[in-house]
């Protein structure tokens, strides 16, 4: 989720061919650039184990596979080893392999040990990721001309849909100067120049405090959580953020909300009356349980329920204070739960994965991926407001829902 | 209220601004180096390098074991799969059913983590069955492995006599098992496997009296039309007959404002009972062969395997069951024959001497190869990740008994990066594949026919059958349309835009 983003980077899975075959672009970080020449974002890479490379080890057809993928894309710089079980529990020394081709290649090569058995979740791997990012890439060189005192990094946005690009656009109008996109649309320098930036704006909390932690310890960059869910929290944000720069940059992010604040209202007076007090229920990982919370509000639909699938404490430190009165907050909720949860509280729409996404239509229950925003988006930032709206309208109202003949 | 999504937003100026502002902080080669590195991987000199990499897989249409055992594990009623190992595996396997069928897909994980990496995944399996029996009440758990489980060598047959030795789960509850290594084969092999542990499981001291029935063995097949499809043709012959491995209702069950767990496969019953059947037909060779190899053994009755994909497989098919049935092909197949030669007939000039890349299963392959030597197209590169030399000896026998089949050439074992440098130095008219083979329509510009697995990228494929007369109607329509899209695209300029074609 970290890694395969960055997309000059080419992202091995190393091991058996299952793990890059299910996960193969199925979280739609978009990115600009050609695809097997430049950027690699939407392709499968393996090392395919087979039995003789669990017997033997895979250290030696790793090295001569990451030659092998320099000569046939030279425009790659760097590769990623994302370990999968076997690797760990035979004990490869991915390691070892990792840093002589690194010498070799002359090439950023990155050795990630994100075995799936290693902690209770998915989240161990985000952590695990920024420690590779701390330790193989921030601040080894890289290229930026010159630095500004309006630099910034976007943190935590995958670009989901074009998240990020949405959120870009803000920042952009506000006068700052996005030098670094982590990960979503990221490049290899994006990632080494980061530490040069004077303020970490982070997203997605969740997946990447660690690595924002580590550049205020080590560099002095201090980082700040934003939230460019609904236009409420965008404007909120874009004032929390334009209060650490000068009078210019809130000068501009006023006349920022002055120019969007039309539009989003035109929104709300469109899709508001359609979906006013309808209730939600949320299961879903990273920042969305809470953050889009407020996108639903301006909306005025009503959060009821709300549950992470790998959330800390830390996460629902930060989830209570935004949740109106009495909704209900679940973690690492079974199906079964989950489907208790929606016969008791009926809430008039889900919003989960795709491994929920089927059993709610046959319960004829008003559903929308919330991680890969049913293959629609962006929903962050202006522009991405209009579609979340648009896509929870014709989520709730639409006529489907209706010819399910349901048994009384 | 006109709202731009990702679709039209980011062609918009004021982000493609946005794109070229952020070039500056990117550090990647400039233009012309794109260029002239896209220009070189067209090339024979590009293809040679490719060819010789042993090391990496790049863009493989394959799966692992596993998948396969869920998917066949889902085929039988009220069965509960079981996945022995770490959890995200079990997620990726029910995303990606999912993702093709747009169905929910069961499974449970005995979530082994570092504590079982070190003891072993015994406790987890011990409290992952009573778990799941008490949550989910299944008749029938179905037990396979991933590459964690099989690395540190649980055994899968011990910890399931342990589990009823120490009545976690009921003495009587059939729990068949599969280890299935994501490592070796791949997922029709997993499909082979679970298929085996299944029925070895079900029909132990169930031999008796003969039920006259024929049992069917579809075999890896992720489409539900086919599954209907074949018991509408058994029907219209009146022949008894049980889809072992039915997964028709598993993955295309109404919604009707309830969810449930269970909604179809083979009842455990007729499975169990499978043993006594007239004789066993498996639809596809190399995702069942350690089970035909269990059942000619094992249960001694007759056995055929064939595909019935295109006009000759289709009538072997039926060959087939009336061998081991003995009753006639009645006038209604017959019709549905000659109206599937009709549809090749009347498309035929559209499809003849076109050359074809294909990629897929072993066996979807050789019914493709067959179906467009029939049309008297050419099957030019066959790419088969997953197939092995029994599948390339097999796929250069058939190519040989048509002269359609001259241009062919089997590449097992390789993937769709391979595919590219074909397509770009030998081109080709038209491409069968799965979703992923998408990109090689956007880069070299070939016209995609999507058959095969996943289909992620169109709805609603899956519901449409490849087999049968039915079956290859259904493949020249959307070959045969998919040509003449082309063809306007084509000719939209031109005096050659007809109204007729």
């Amino acid at each position: 989720m970290v890694w395969g983003p960055v997309k000059d980077q080419i992202t091995i899975s190393h091991g058996p061919v299952g793990c890059g075959q299910y996960s193969w672009w199925a979280r739609r970080n978009y990115y600009n650039g050609q695809t097997g020449i430049n950027t690699f974002g939407t392709m499968h890479v393996t090392t395919d184990f087979q039995e003789k490379d669990i017997v033997y080890g895979g250290d030696k057809g790793l090295d001569a596979a990451m030659r092998e993928l320099k000569g046939l894309f030279p425009l790659a710089n760097g590769i990623g080893v994302l370990s999968e079980c076997p690797v760990g529990l035979i004990g490869d020394d991915i390691e070892a392999v990792s840093k002589q081709v690194e010498k070799d290649l002359e090439i950023p090569v990155v050795p990630v040990r994100c075995e799936g058995f290693r902690g209770v979740s998915q989240s161990l791997g985000h952590h695990i990721a920024n420690d590779t990012i701390r330790d193989h890439i921030l601040g080894k060189g890289g290229i930026l001309e010159e630095e500004t005192p309006y630099d910034v990094n976007l943190i935590g946005d995958y670009n989901i849909g074009g998240d990020g690009w949405s959120s870009r656009k803000i920042l952009e109008e506000m006068g700052l100067r996005v030098i670094t996109q982590w990960t979503g649309d990221a490049s290899v320098n994006e990632m080494k120049i980061a530490s040069r930036a004077k303020y970490n704006l982070i997203h997605c909390y969740r997946s990447m405090n660690y690595i924002c932690r580590h550049m205020e310890e080590e560099y002095g960059v201090p980082w700040l959580e934003f939230n460019f869910f609904g236009p409420t929290k965008t404007y909120e944000s874009i004032r929390k953020i334009a209060a650490l720069f000068d009078d210019t940059i809130q000068a501009n992010a006023e006349k920022v909300i002055e120019k969007y604040k039309p539009v989003m209202d035109a929104v709300i007076a469109e899709y508001k009356p359609k979906l006013e007090g309808k209730t939600v229920m949320l299961y879903v990982g990273g920042l969305r349980p809470r953050h889009t919370v407020g996108a639903y509000e301006d909306l005025g639909m009503e959060i009821i329920g709300t549950g992470y699938e790998f959330g800390h404490s830390d996460d629902y430190k930060r989830t209570y204070p935004v949740m109106p009165e009495g909704a209900v907050i679940m973690d690492d909720a079974t199906s079964y739960e989950l489907e208790e949860f929606t016969y008791r509280l009926r809430p008039d729409m889900i919003g989960a994965g795709i491994k929920e996404k089927y059993n709610y239509h046959k319960m004829g229950v008003p559903f929308r991926q919330m991680h890969s925003w049913d293959y629609s988006g962006p929903y962050h930032g202006f522009d991405g407001f209009a579609v979340f709206a648009r896509d929870m309208d014709m989520t709730v109202n639409s006529p489907t829902w209706d010819l399910v003949r349901k048994k009384k | 209220m006109k709202i731009l999504d990702h679709n039209e937003l980011f062609q918009r100026p004021e982000y493609l601004e946005q794109f070229e502002n952020k070039r500056q902080f990117e550090g990647m080669a400039p233009p012309e180096k794109v260029r002239e590195i896209s220009e070189w991987t067209k090339t024979e000199e590009y293809k040679e390098l490719n060819f010789a990499r042993k090391n990496i897989k790049i863009n493989p249409v394959k799966a692992c074991q596993p998948l396969g055992a869920l998917l066949c594990s889902g085929g039988f009623q009220d069965t509960l799969p079981f996945v022995q190992g770490a959890q995200g595996c079990a997620a990726y396997f029910r995303s990606h059913l999912a993702r093709h069928f747009k169905e929910p897909s069961v499974a449970v994980s005995s979530s082994m983590t570092e504590d079982a990496a070190v003891f072993g995944g015994m406790n987890n399996m011990l409290e992952g069955l009573e778990n799941a029996y008490a949550l989910y009440t299944p008749k029938m758990m179905a037990v396979f492995t991933t590459c964690m489980a099989e690395v540190i060598g649980d055994d899968l047959n011990a910890y399931i006599r342990s589990a009823k030795g120490k009545g976690t789960i009921p003495e009587d509850l059939p729990v068949p098992f599969a280890h299935t290594p994501s490592f070796v084969g791949s997922h029709i092999t997993g499909y082979d496997n679970m298929m085996k542990g299944i029925l070895s499981t079900v029909t132990q001291g169930k031999k008796g009296e003969p039920n006259g029935k024929l049992n069917i063995i579809p075999g890896f097949d992720t489409y539900t039309g086919n599954y209907r499809e074949l018991k509408r043709l058994l029907d219209i012959m009146g022949v008894e007959h049980t889809t072992l491995g039915d997964i028709s209702e598993t993955y295309d069950s109404p919604t009707t404002g309830e969810y449930t767990i269970y909604p179809g496969g083979t009842p455990l019953a007729d499975a169990a009972d499978s043993v006594n059947g007239v004789g066993t037909i498996a639809l596809q060779r190399f995702s069942t062969a350690k089970t035909m190899q269990f059942i000619k053994t094992e249960w001694v009755h007759k056995t055929e395997t064939v595909t019935p994909i295109g006009i000759k497989n289709t009538d072997a098919f039926f060959e087939a069951v009336v061998k081991i049935t003995g009753k006639p092909i009645p006038k209604d197949i017959e019709d549905e024959r000659g109206r599937a030669v009709d549809v090749m007939v009347d498309s035929h000039p559209y499809v003849h001497g076109k050359r074809f890349a294909m990629t897929g299963d072993p066996d979807q392959l050789l019914g493709l190869i067959s179906i467009i030597m029939e049309l008297g197209g050419y099957p030019a590169h066959i790419v088969c990740t997953n197939g092995d030399k029994k599948f390339k000896a097999q796929a250069e026998e058939l190519l040989s008994q048509s002269p359609f089949g001259a241009q062919g050439q089997i590449y097992t074992n390789k993937d769709l990066w391979h595919m590219r440098s074909l397509m770009f130095t030998e081109p080709v008219d038209m491409l069968i594949g799965n979703s992923y083979a998408k990109f090689l329509w956007r880069d070299v510009g070939t016209p995609l026919v999507r058959i095969g697995f996943p289909l992620f990228d169109r709805h609603h494929l899956h519901r449409v059958p490849i087999i049968g007369y039915q079956g290859a109607i259904n493949i020249v329509t959307s070959i045969v349309n998919t040509v003449l899209d082309e063809l306007d695209r084509e000719t939209m300029h031109t005096a050659s835009f007809d109204v007729i074609r």
